[in-house]
């Protein structure tokens, strides 16, 4: 069987915050095939950015590091490298390489003092090894392959002539540019307008049924996991606390947290029947824990509706709901 | 249902921005020709892409930007010729909420300086008076009255945005404008704070503008939606008739491209070609024309008038063959 793009095995990353170590995210295991979008979702402070920037090896060096776990990605010739080991400069090499990466702001991913064709150049000259020439004129290519109109104009201006959505167009060639095997997108469409948000969904679904790349996602919505993605992972407070393919854990969520976030989010047409009633919206009480100061036993309980003295036991471990969707939750069976 | 008297008027508010002696480029006009009531106790939602000039209106109805034309009525009364004196008194009927709850609390005053700012100001009271109004606007938002002790940093998003909530209570205003409340919070959270606010609008009978970018955050607490775009007014309706039956050609966009929390209605959606003009140069006629899927070439030669197609539904497009 061909190995995995993307394979997270026990993964904790800390922070050392005031002489402690605060593990961000722990126990976390993960793997993207070729060809497939996997969504990590959550919300603030649930470790779906730390997960990624673990990958891209980019935590801040001086507060946070990997504490445990591997990090593995199949690269474009077939091996398997595993990343927690690497040294700066190899880990470098790897990112140019076969990981794509793309931000949520992209005024501030792109250099404002180079345009844009010079920025998607680069990496293909200083990876790929070619010359000026051809890696401006396939900066071009990516331009166009991106749906940026009169590409070989806008590859001359710079960052701030063009729109939010070209800008995070731009970006995603740039991510593209040494044809990647995966690509992580980080909150890519967060910073945009709803109707540049559903363009940018479309190239980016476009392109990696085109290439069969991975792609991690990292959102917040689940509109757009819905949208975007063949499996998810949910994430709380540092866990994944289920995981399946979208089409089951939407269909049937296993996990109260996950069926809160889904009660959660505004349905259209569906606030005016509660409206009418004097209903309350859907919420889930309280807030979400601080890493420093997590309860004991399952993070969710102090807001679940159905925690039990068990569930402040022990940490629940992932339980298989089938073959593919399993659940931190003892009472998953109830759901 | 007879509508009550309008609480706010807006006739013909118009917002240019003329560049200054720090700005080069041309005048942008960010507002034309906005008109709207909103009656006593009522909420009406302000929705559009950025650019659209929501904030601008929020800002301008209370005279925080000065408007280039147009008339802003408060109970009858005029607000864009009162004198500085005037117009301080009657904002301590008029408060705003703002988007971002971390941006939007001094980190060096406590919660009760914050909350107490405006009646000092104001000269609203003695200081007993003053922290009693606090106490209760904090047991409004359902915070714990020793929050008037502690800093904004000890608070988590969704609870700052209870403090931005309350401190627009204190001085027990008639109009709010909120302007994105919810877009900067969790969506756990974003259901709390908008239950909190529509609990308090119907408890005091507030008035209040919600301006959001978001289509499906405003249905559950508006009365009446106001759809924007690049400064003009596209379509505006009771909430339930614009969800259920949307007429102008953007609003049905703009709700196709809200990704929908049901992976069996993926790519069913509607998506809009190219990008929102720049409101330094909008397009003739209608503004909407240049990615609208419906335009004819007559869109180019008149600015659409907001008609009415239904009781109190109104579009501003010239079509009448619309798909729903």
């Amino acid at each position: 069987m061909e190995a995995p793009i993307l394979q997270i095995a026990g993964l904790r990353a800390v922070f050392r915050i005031a002489g402690r170590d605060i593990a961000a995210v722990q126990d976390i295991d993960l793997e993207i095939g070729s060809g497939e979008t996997v969504a990590l979702v959550g919300e603030s402070g649930s470790g779906k950015s730390v997960t990624s920037l673990s990958i891209m090896g980019l935590l801040a060096k001086k507060i946070g590091h990997i504490a445990k776990g591997r990090i593995s990605i199949r690269r474009r010739d077939g091996s398997v490298t595993e990343l927690t080991g690497l040294d700066a400069e190899q880990l470098r090499r790897v990112r140019g390489n076969d990981i794509g990466m793309v931000f949520q702001e992209p005024m501030t991913s792109l250099n404002p003092v180079y345009t844009i064709g010079e920025q998607i150049a680069e990496p293909i000259r200083i990876h790929l090894g070619k010359s000026h020439r051809a890696a401006a004129a396939e900066a071009v290519r990516l331009l166009t392959q991106v749906g940026i109109p009169d590409p070989a104009r806008r590859a001359k201006q710079y960052p701030h002539e063009l729109s939010g959505g070209m800008r995070q167009r731009a970006t995603i060639a740039m991510a593209l540019a040494c044809n990647p095997t995966l690509l992580i997108a980080d909150e890519p469409t967060t910073a945009l307008d709803v109707t540049i948000q559903a363009q940018i969904l479309d190239l980016l679904a476009d392109l990696q049924a085109e290439r069969g790349m991975g792609v991690l996602f990292v959102t917040h919505n689940l509109g757009v996991v819905a949208e975007i993605a063949d499996r998810v992972a949910v994430m709380y407070a540092g866990r994944i606390v289920e995981t399946g393919l979208v089409s089951e854990v939407f269909a049937r969520p296993r996990h109260p947290y996950t069926m809160g976030l889904m009660r959660s989010v505004p349905r259209l047409g569906q606030a005016t029947a509660l409206k009418a009633a004097g209903t309350p919206l859907p919420t889930i009480a309280g807030n979400v824990p601080s890493l420093a100061m997590l309860p004991k036993g399952c993070s969710f309980a102090p807001r679940c509706p159905m925690a039990i003295d068990a569930c402040r036991a022990a940490v629940p471990p992932l339980f298989q709901v089938s073959q593919t969707q399993a659940s931190r939750c003892i009472r998953w069976e109830e759901l | 249902m007879s509508a009550p008297a309008p609480y706010l008027t807006v006739r013909n508010l118009t917002k240019h921005f003329a560049p200054t002696a720090f700005s080069r480029g041309p005048v942008v006009k960010a507002l034309q020709d906005i008109s709207f009531d909103i009656p006593r106790g009522q909420v009406v939602g302000l929705v559009g892409e950025s650019g659209s000039g929501k904030t601008t209106v929020g800002r301008s109805v209370l005279r925080l930007i000065e408007p280039t034309s147009g008339e802003i009525r408060f109970d009858g009364k005029d607000i864009v010729k009162l004198g500085a004196g005037d117009l301080r008194r009657q904002r301590r009927n008029m408060q705003y909420i703002f988007q971002d709850p971390f941006a939007s609390l001094s980190p060096r005053m406590t919660i009760g300086q914050i909350l107490t700012e405006g009646l000092d100001i104001q000269r609203i009271g003695n200081r007993a008076e003053r922290r009693a109004r606090a106490e209760k606007a904090l047991a409004a938002v359902e915070l714990p009255v020793d929050a008037y002790h502690r800093y904004a940093h000890e608070f988590s998003g969704g609870q700052r945005q209870r403090i931005g909530i309350a401190r627009a209570l204190t001085l027990e205003p008639e109009f709010i404008v909120a302007d994105e409340p919810v877009s900067a919070l969790d969506v756990s959270i974003q259901a709390q704070v908008i239950n909190l606010l529509r609990d308090l609008q119907l408890r005091l009978g507030l008035t209040m503008l919600f301006i959001s970018h978001d289509l499906a955050v405003v249905e559950y607490i508006c009365d009446t939606v106001i759809v924007l775009y690049l400064g003009r007014i596209m379509e505006i309706a009771p909430a339930a008739s614009l969800y259920a039956r949307p007429q102008h050609p953007y609003t049905q966009a703009l709700l196709s491209a809200i990704p929908s929390p049901d992976p069996a209605k993926r790519s069913k959606r509607q998506i809009l070609k190219g990008d929102i003009p720049s409101p330094a140069n909008p397009p003739s006629g209608c503004v909407f024309r240049t990615r609208c899927p419906y335009a004819i070439e007559a869109c180019a030669g008149v600015v659409p008038e907001l008609r009415e197609t239904e009781a109190g539904h109104l579009k501003a497009c010239i079509r009448d063959d619309i798909p729903a």
